[in-house]
């Protein structure tokens, strides 16, 4: 037993593990980058719709979407997969985020709702005169994005420092992060919470004054998310490959351990947990233009289990896993919800009890695992 | 007899209407033959007055002849009045059969205020019949528009009526006409008369009086806007009783709902440590036994349907605890001490099983009705009724875990299950099958699920997405309660019930949920291990 523990430890951590990427990682971004900015914009937007490569309308939308879905399960992977603290209250960042752009969205509908009145249709319908206070400077572009990253972030940081201070972890952890979400979802469905009650924020006319719905700013829209999740998994790199990340999978893998050795979890895990909110946060920025609706349902317990199910697709404990999860199992979702929509629940919740049991290290283990018995 | 009776009516009749006195005295056993023609021939003033002089005589023809006049029956012939049915007509003032039937009628025409007082008038007639449901209907009639001159009638009744529900409308109606007469007096008497009343509507009568309209109040009296403001006090006191133990029994009837839905959890979570997500859809199939059940009943023993309760209870058992001990075989036994991923699988559990009940049984809900024996409540207060269905999932809850408490402390299973829980490789050594423990443990708590699924479809509805809604807050009781601990969890059912239900009645039922969650989440930072820690080496488990 001894003879297992590393002494001593410190300079072991400190040496550099790996570089950001190796050079064939570097030669894949550069691809896939290729791929999303100049590809993709130019099958879809020059090429005549007839055209055999023409790529449709309904797939950038449909990929703009997913890859949103990929930055939220990238999130999900470093607070679960490499920290091993499993949140169920995700869907609560990403809604977050997706509600502080949606208020900047139906500010800049103007005047053109269905009561031509300067605030949204639904305050009308309550019959308020004013915006509440919490809607205020919302109509300002930068402010929005102030408060994609401050809301989720704030929230993760308050509530992760009393979780994790009082060393709620495991299932515990899960449990009330369960919670969390299912109360916001209840208060968010009031109408007096003022952001729209069931229906939420819909029926957005521009963004910085361009109109929503065009090729043209879908495209832009779908590059930007590309961008951010290109960007969240470079940062993502970066943290799993730097010391910070190697103390977090320690805390994973023994966090009593870590604590004799010096270290206090405390300050790791709520640097990971807040970050991993803002990033969701973003992502629902990102999502809420290019879907054009929010609302309270996006809170529900359910949507977040269903994150963190991309990433054990995928592979937990990899950055490629969860991005290739949230494509495979949304990818499948969007067939199956077209083809046939009653085995949709039946493919998920086998997909759950399959992964679980036979593929602990999910689609990018199996690969590896292959590749391995090969060479 | 009779003759002594009708007499009394009289004189009651005589008291209210000295107007009509001679007319009524001559009249004796017959309706007076000038109201008839007044019925007839008069004026809308007379016809009027003549339908009160017809109910004030207590004769026993009145009723007939105003409904007679109220279908059109009644019509004149030259000086005649007649009641016409078919081709038969009878005079109605001497009471014989008039042949031939005469060429030339003429209707009697009823203007709308007439037709009123006419409704009011058999109504309150009606007020004397034997069937409780034409009383009852008679009584409601009244109370839209009775006026003085139905006072006697209203008071008569009174004296006379057993049922509560009806005595209640006709002292509610019987106020509000003391309450509009001229009478200072009989006001007063009628406001002190409310404040014995125990329905909460006597409220809405006295309210007006003690309103202002613009700086003057409405009641120019101050002695009677007074009494109305004692009588209104001693009322809603009442009331606040009633609605204390209301919000009580309420909070205990959510608690002990919570406690069924919690309680398997806290067998299969607290003693176990599984996760258990589809710990709701478990309830869901419980429920839908209890659907099929009651339908075999329907179909093969309607006779006995007010008792298929009695085999549901055991169906929705063993459909839940079966369901239960075939997951736990194959997919649960395989992720013990992994339960984040024994979180996920069970989440995948319950979708399947959703879906599933969904293709069998459609979407929609399905009915599942209360037999006759849980329908109707205990009239505690006027503003209080405890239903007969909560009252029944109470005592079913207390059973349920005086049973689980037996069983865990008594038997041969408890023992062995319990000794797993604290020492499984030490109960393996000393010859426990854990293995076999394990299932049978996990068909028990899935089988309380299965019952709490037979309680809930009595009092909500039953549909696929029946589990989803209790998975949180089964979760948030066991956490709340305490891991391993069977009174923590029903203190902590009983508890969050209770509490629900008082912030409910201050702030709304969304924010009082939200309220108790955040409760929860805070309360965990404080006491992870819950209201009732197992204390020592165990508590690390």
């Amino acid at each position: 037993m001894n003879a297992m523990l590393p002494l001593p430890v410190r300079p072991m951590l400190a040496a550099p593990a790996h570089p950001l990427l190796t050079r064939g990682g570097w030669s894949a971004i550069t691809l896939v980058a290729g791929v999303l900015f100049l590809l993709v914009p130019w099958l879809n937007l020059w090429l005549p719709a007839g055209h055999a490569f023409h790529v449709p309308d309904y797939f950038v939308s449909l990929a703009g979407k997913i890859m949103c879905y990929a930055i939220v399960a990238l999130a999900m992977d470093l607070i679960w997969g490499y920290t091993g603290i499993l949140s169920l209250g995700h869907g609560l960042f990403f809604a977050l985020g997706g509600y502080a752009m949606g208020m900047y969205l139906m500010r800049s509908i103007g005047t053109e709702g269905v009561y031509q009145s300067e605030l949204p249709d639904f305050m009308v319908f309550l019959d308020w005169k004013a915006y509440p206070w919490y809607w205020s400077f919302t109509d300002h572009f930068w402010y929005a994005l102030l408060l994609v990253v401050l809301v989720p972030g704030l929230l993760a940081l308050v509530f992760g420092y009393f979780a994790f201070r009082s060393r709620i972890k495991g299932v515990y952890f899960s449990i009330i992060t369960q919670a969390l979400t299912f109360a916001f979802m209840l208060l968010f469905f009031r109408n007096d919470t003022g952001f729209g009650g069931n229906n939420g924020f819909t029926d957005f006319k521009r963004i910085l004054g361009f109109p929503i719905a065009t090729p043209g700013t879908r495209m832009v829209l779908f590059m930007t998310t590309g961008a951010a999740l290109l960007g969240a998994f470079l940062l993502g790199r970066y943290i799993v490959t730097s010391r910070l990340g190697r103390v977090l999978t320690a805390i994973r893998d023994a966090e009593s351990r870590v604590m004799f050795c010096g270290y206090n979890p405390l300050h790791y895990k709520l640097f990971i947990w807040t970050l991993s909110a803002v990033l969701s946060g973003i992502a629902g920025a990102l999502y809420v233009p290019q879907v054009g609706i929010i609302n309270p349902g996006e809170m529900s317990p359910a949507n977040s289990i269903e994150i963190a199910i991309w990433a054990a697709v995928g592979g937990r404990g990899t950055l490629v896993g969860p991005i290739l999860g949230a494509f495979v199992v949304n990818g499948a979702k969007s067939w199956f919800t077209v083809a046939f929509p009653e085995f949709w629940l039946f493919f998920l919740g086998l997909t759950f009890i399959l992964v679980t049991l036979f593929l602990p290290h999910g689609v990018v283990g199996l690969l590896r695992r292959r590749g391995r018995a090969r060479s | 007899m009779i003759r002594s009776r009708h007499f009394r009516r009289h004189v009651a009749a005589m008291l209210a209407f000295p107007l009509l006195v001679a007319l009524v005295a001559t009249g004796a056993q017959a309706i007076a033959p000038e109201l008839v023609r007044d019925l007839a021939f008069g004026e809308n003033e007379a016809k009027v007055k003549a339908i009160a002089g017809v109910v004030a005589s207590g004769d026993s023809g009145a009723l007939p002849l105003l409904q007679a006049l109220q279908d059109g029956e009644v019509q004149t012939a030259g000086e005649r009045a007649l009641q016409v049915r078919g081709d038969s007509a009878i005079d109605l003032t001497t009471g014989k059969a008039v042949e031939p039937l005469p060429e030339t009628r003429d209707d009697v025409v009823l203007n709308n205020r007439v037709r009123r007082e006419l409704a009011t008038a058999i109504a309150a007639l009606k007020l004397a019949a034997d069937d409780r449901a034409t009383r009852f209907a008679a009584a409601n009639e009244l109370q839209r528009g009775a006026d003085e001159e139905m006072l006697p009638v209203i008071q008569r009744a009174l004296a006379r009526e057993q049922d509560a529900q009806i005595k209640v409308l006709l002292l509610l109606t019987e106020a509000t006409v003391q309450l509009g007469s001229t009478n200072k007096a009989v006001r007063v008497a009628a406001i002190r008369a409310l404040a014995e009343s125990r329905d909460p509507n006597t409220k809405t009568l006295l309210l007006p009086l003690l309103e202002r309209k613009g700086g003057d109040f409405a009641e120019p009296d101050s002695d009677v806007r007074a009494e109305a403001e004692l009588s209104l006090r001693a009322i809603e006191s009442r009331l606040a009783t009633g609605e204390m133990v209301g919000r009580v029994f309420s909070g205990v009837s959510l608690g002990s709902v919570l406690l069924l839905a919690a309680l398997g959890l806290a067998i299969t979570y607290g003693l176990m440590g599984v996760i258990n997500m589809a710990h709701g859809e478990l309830i869901m199939i419980g429920a839908y036994a209890t659907y099929m059940v009651q339908n075999l009943f329907r179909g093969y023993l309607p006779g006995a349907f007010d008792w298929y309760l009695a085999a549901a209870v055991p169906a929705a058992f063993a459909a839940s605890a079966l369901v239960g001990m075939a997951l736990e075989r194959s997919v649960i036994r395989f992720l013990y001490g992994r339960p984040l991923e024994t979180l996920l699988a069970t989440w995948g559990i319950s979708l399947v099983l959703i879906q599933a009940m969904r293709t069998l049984f459609g979407a929609q809900n399905v009915q599942v009705e209360n037999p006759v024996w849980m329908s109707g409540g205990i009239h505690l207060f006027s503003n209080l009724v405890l239903p007969w269905n909560r009252i029944v999932i109470i005592g079913f809850a207390a059973a349920i875990v005086a049973l689980i408490a037996a069983l865990l402390t008594r038997t041969r299973l408890g023992l062995f299950v319990r000794g797993v829980t604290q020492n499984r490789p030490m109960a393996g050594c000393l010859g426990v099958p854990t293995g076999r423990v394990d299932t049978l443990a996990f068909g028990l708590g899935s089988g309380i699920a299965g019952l709490a699924g037979c309680a809930l479809s009595q009092i909500g509805n039953v549909g696929p997405d029946l589990g989803q809604t209790y998975i949180v807050d089964s979760f948030m009781v066991v956490v709340l309660g305490g891991v391993g601990q069977l009174a923590g969890t029903v203190y902590a059912a009983m508890g969050l019930g209770v509490a629900n239900k008082f912030l409910e009645a201050w702030s709304g039922a969304v924010l009082a949920k939200i309220a108790v969650l955040v409760f929860i989440i805070v309360f965990i930072q404080k006491r992870p291990q819950g209201l009732f820690a197992l204390k020592g080496r165990m508590a690390e488990g």
